[in-house]
């Protein structure tokens, strides 16, 4: 499946920006079942410093505000081809030591709440266990658009019963971790079936399970990631792999206004048809 | 301890003067004693008037003192010193093959010579720099190893600094001052020069410059501020270099470059030789609470646009867990044995060990894990009961915060009293320098002498002083 993705991501400030820059975490890369074919990123009130590769082979761009500007806009529109692979990534591979993926983080500390869940899904294998437990993550934490906050615990999430996606891949990488798995967060773009225009990027887990490998699971549409997911960032929680983290003087307050397209590319569809 | 017979670098074992301290023994028995006294509160006037003073931790009275110096200098053949330095050189070497290897395929772990859980536990591990390679694949360009010696040919590595080693201006100000007061003394004696140390710092640093660097990198000291420890010490190094002393409200990131502000506007730097902790150091990427950093200065060093002396993450090489792997550490990648001894270290975190170091509490050395400055320490024959039994404590309670020693017979060195020349317990730091040339070890280093009789902690947060290290040419 061929995706097309358009994504601007705006912000407004009341006052001039002194000085301030972003990291960006937004370039998603080639890897098994996902070729990005094209991809470009256009900046408005802002400069373009430096590119990288983080630990977890994460595109990093450095961008910093042009001085005093009021407005800076990230845009990002590229193609992405897409292959069945029933949510395995395969074998770890990459510097990053595989234990490092069971450090447990903030966001995804295991309190009562979570040790309760885990204990709650049926026991088979560590793939089964997985499996199980996206419908009952779904259950316990109700999706609600807004309703949590972004430096939410997944142990917070669990406890408040409600929140986004964001939520639900931290639930699911405290459970794998305490578990004894090592887990992480992905940030990437999904299709929707019934619409281009997303609200937001979306986020799920990925586990590291026997023989298979890494497998990613998806506890907020109880769902492993088919053709229609586009994997961008991956890290040990949130923080890791957000889209954007950025600091900033001056500007005082800001308004955000985020554009996502995703949109199944009609030629490409006809091909594979 | 107290049985233990203590080796003197002067007199021996009291069998006669040794051969390196032949020719100044000779000059100071001419000297007048009462002079001798004069001299020494010269060199302390000296000193004052330099400027270099020290801060003690916690010490608010007294936010400047003094280190103290004694005029009596350590005297090191140059056929000692190049056993040493070679010792040195490898566990350098070393040092940074091993940073290479943790923070890339890390085969140590994988060949089985040292448990996984010494990397994956440790606070000083950071995974940013996981895959990254810093320009000339140097981390250490900057290391002090932390030598004691208890016999003639007996050395032992203490501790490694791969951080920040400090003190290496009192290196240069002690030769100096020894210069400007005992002028006789050098030409008497063939000592081996350590004022090269800032040109070769310089040349060092700029040979690890990164590709995007000209022919001629822009190097530069960058401090923390002058309410640090150490401040003199940066700005005293800038000076010597030539080079710019910078904070981190004097750089951004621009251009993809890390830039200063100067009078002719903002200039790229190429190496920044930083004496800041890895977490300050960018409240981007690292302790967001941190105003001494860059944000983003991290983004450029992974870019491979900088240098930043020492790489983030090789504090990792100075812990003292790590410390005790070390004779494996210098076998598994330079396929030798180590020509430099570790004192034998138990690590309280295995419980038969911690067995061990319970049962013999008085006879040990107790040592944080990660602690440096002589800091939560105990030292077993010379703690009272109350200590010993705060630390019996400490140890069940967290044993893995602790590693364990013998009390070493460190080596003692006169020190000048009123009562006349009387031996203390010192050490050496020798400073290393390293680039893709090479490894530079200036001849010598820092000597700090325990001033209290019978003391062996020598760190001057703890009323340590210094003398000038002499190495001979033979």
């Amino acid at each position: 499946m061929r995706l097309k993705i358009s994504h601007t991501t705006r912000y407004s400030f009341d006052a001039p920006v002194s000085s301030g820059m972003q990291q960006l975490r937004l370039r998603p890369r080639s890897r098994r079942a996902q070729e990005v074919t094209e991809w470009k990123m256009t900046l408005e009130g802002a400069v373009h410093e430096v590119s990288y590769e983080d630990q977890h082979g994460n595109c990093v761009d450095l961008i910093t505000f042009e001085r005093d500007c009021t407005e800076l806009a990230v845009h990002c529109e590229g193609e992405v081809e897409l292959s069945e692979s029933n949510g395995v990534i395969g074998r770890h591979t990459g510097p990053v030591p595989l234990w490092l993926y069971k450090r447990v983080t903030e966001r995804t500390k295991a309190g009562p709440a979570i040790k309760a869940l885990l204990k709650s899904v049926d026991a088979g294998n560590e793939l089964g266990r997985c499996h199980a437990l996206m419908p009952a993550i779904a259950k316990s934490v109700v999706y609600e658009t807004g309703s949590s906050e972004s430096d939410w615990s997944a142990e917070e999430a669990l406890a408040a019963g409600r929140g986004v996606c964001q939520d639900h891949a931290h639930v699911m990488i405290a459970c794998a971790r305490e578990a004894g798995l090592a887990a992480r967060y992905v940030s990437g773009y999904l299709m929707m079936d019934d619409r281009t225009q997303q609200q937001a990027m979306h986020a799920w887990a990925e586990v590291h399970v026997p023989d298979l490998g890494w497998v990613g699971f998806d506890p907020a549409n109880e769902m492993c990631p088919d053709e229609r997911y586009v994997r961008v960032a991956v890290g040990l929680d949130y923080a890791e792999a957000a889209p954007v983290n950025g600091l900033r003087s001056g500007g005082d307050t800001e308004t955000l206004s985020v554009a996502i397209e995703v949109a199944r590319q009609s030629q490409s569809q006809s091909q594979s048809q | 301890m107290g049985d233990t017979p203590i080796f003197d670098e002067m007199n021996g074992m009291g069998d006669g003067i040794r051969r390196p301290y032949e020719t100044f023994n000779n000059w100071f028995e001419g000297e007048n004693p009462k002079e001798l006294r004069a001299k020494q509160r010269e060199a302390e006037e000296l000193f004052r008037l330099t400027g270099i003073t020290f801060n003690v931790y916690g010490r608010a009275e007294a936010e400047e003192r003094l280190i103290p110096f004694d005029l009596i200098p350590r005297i090191i053949s140059g056929r000692e010193w190049q056993r040493l330095s070679k010792g040195i050189e490898q566990r350098v070497r070393a040092i940074n093959a091993f940073l290479h290897d943790i923070y890339h395929g890390q085969e140590i772990v994988k060949a089985g010579r040292i448990p996984e859980e010494m990397i994956s536990r440790n606070e000083a591990f950071e995974p940013k720099m996981i895959g990254v390679t810093p320009p000339g694949r140097i981390y250490t360009h900057i290391v002090g190893i932390d030598l004691v010696r208890t016999g003639p040919d007996e050395f032992y590595v203490l501790e490694d600094n791969g951080r920040t080693p400090s003190g290496v201006s009192y290196m240069l100000e002690n030769r100096e001052t020894m210069l400007q007061m005992f002028p006789e003394l050098f030409s008497t004696n063939r000592v081996q020069p350590v004022q090269t140390y800032p040109t070769d710092l310089l040349k060092s640093l700029a040979a690890c410059a990164p590709a995007s660097a000209g022919d001629r990198p822009t190097v530069a000291v960058m401090t923390p501020g002058i309410f640090n420890s150490a401040y003199f010490e940066h700005s005293f190094l800038a000076d010597q270099m030539g080079v710019e002393l910078v904070e981190g409200n004097d750089l951004r990131v621009m251009d993809g470059k890390l830039c200063m502000r100067t009078t002719q506007g903002y200039k790229a730097i190429d190496v920044v030789y930083r004496r800041i902790d890895d977490d300050f150091l960018d409240p981007l990427n690292f302790n967001p609470e941190s105003g001494l950093g860059v944000p983003g200065i991290m983004d450029v060093y992974r870019s491979g646009r900088l240098t930043i002396a020492n790489a983030p993450g090789t504090g990792i090489c100075d812990d003292k867990a790590i410390y005790s792997y070390m004779p494996e550490i210098v076998e598994f990648y330079t396929g030798e044995k180590p020509l430099l001894e570790n004192v034998p270290t138990w690590r309280c975190a295995e419980p038969e060990a911690l067995a061990y170091v319970l049962d013999n509490l008085e006879e040990l050395v107790v040592k944080e894990v990660h602690g440096s400055g002589g800091y939560g320490m105990l030292i077993g024959p010379t703690a009272t009961k109350k200590d010993l039994a705060l630390f019996r404590r400490k140890l069940k309670a967290r044993p893995s915060n602790y590693i364990a020693q013998p009390t070493l017979a460190l080596s003692t060195v006169p020190i000048f009293t009123k009562a006349g020349l009387s031996p203390r317990h010192v050490d050496l730091r020798p400073y290393v320098l390293c680039s893709p040339q090479g490894i530079n070890i200036t001849p010598g280093g820092l000597t700090r002498v325990a001033l209290k009789k019978g003391s062996l902690v020598v760190n001057s947060s703890q009323g340590g002083g210094t003398k000038d290290t002499w190495v001979l040419e033979d």
